[in-house]
């Protein structure tokens, strides 16, 4: 990288790690959306029993 | 006409075309920035001013670009949201937020990685800098105001309002090299002219900006599709989706 190896490569990895944390942060809000409507549908059955 | 849009912004409509677009998003972006950072870091020659320090705009540009487009989808939908009270609107702004305030952050790192080198400092007081920290705080101000109302209907109108007001400052950003004197390097790319880069160089830089784009789509429709299933878990239509 022709000196500008310690600017270049950390630039890569955040950015590398920046799209990684979103994919892992968006299937985080989606499958914890998701458990907390079972659980609301859960408790709305028992109550009709 | 407006039973056709009202219908296309039902919960149900865009939890389902989200769900269906989220894997072509994300494959389309998988082949767009592998072949941007191959190419970008591989093969694309040496800048003959700035060396291989260049390389970090197969980053920053796209990062930055995304930081603006993200508020700005943002604010759209937002306003949607207020004006013709359209639910779904808050849920994309909710959704687009934090995406948006992370890209904001990689722009502004990146960025200060690119100046040490080329400018002797990590960080100066210019426009284009100061003006892109200003845009994080706002995405900081939206998400903190949102969760900051016990009731998350005021939340969600207090966060899209300052969201819509906040969107005068994407071209100040954007125009800030042209308006001011700026330390930051003029536009490159998004010229009226031919852009300022050879070949070898931005066909790499446009395959990562689409490939953010479709990235940012991905993760986007994933995101919303948590905040509906938030907002509606007591509709009939979710029950069935679950029990399914």
């Amino acid at each position: 990288m022709g000196g500008y190896a310690r600017f270049v490569w950390p630039s890569i990895s955040l950015a590398i790690g920046v799209l990684i944390w979103n994919i892992w942060s968006a299937r985080r809000h989606h499958a914890r959306a998701l458990l907390r409507a079972t659980r609301a549908v859960a408790m709305a059955r028992s109550e009709e029993q | 006409m407006w039973t056709w849009f009202y219908r296309l912004a039902s919960p149900p409509h865009v939890y389902r075309t989200a769900a269906a677009l989220t894997p072509w998003f994300y494959a389309v972006a998988a082949v767009l920035i592998g072949y941007g950072l191959v190419d970008g870091l591989v093969f694309a020659p040496r800048d003959y001013q700035q060396g291989d320090a260049f390389r970090i705009i197969y980053v920053h540009a796209p990062s930055a670009w995304l930081s603006l487009f993200a508020y700005t989808t943002m604010a759209v939908a937002g306003a949607i949201a207020l004006i013709w009270r359209i639910k779904v609107g808050y849920a994309v702004a909710a959704a687009a937020a934090p995406i948006g305030a992370s890209f904001t952050l990689s722009a502004l790192v990146t960025g200060s990685l690119w100046g040490r080198p080329m400018w002797g400092t990590y960080w100066a007081w210019d426009p284009r800098l100061t003006s892109e920290l200003i845009l994080l705080f706002l995405y900081f101000g939206v998400i903190s105001l949102r969760q900051a109302f016990e009731d998350p209907a005021r939340g969600d109108r207090a966060a899209a309002l300052l969201g819509v007001v906040g969107v005068v400052n994407v071209p100040i950003v954007h125009f800030s090299v042209t308006w001011w004197n700026s330390l930051h390097q003029g536009g490159t790319v998004m010229r009226l002219g031919k852009p300022e880069m050879p070949g070898s160089m931005l066909w790499p830089l446009l395959a990562m900006l689409a490939g953010f784009m479709f990235f940012f789509g991905a993760v986007l429709c994933m995101r919303v599709r948590g905040e509906v299933l938030n907002r509606e878990r007591q509709s009939t239509w979710v029950r069935e989706a679950v029990k399914s």
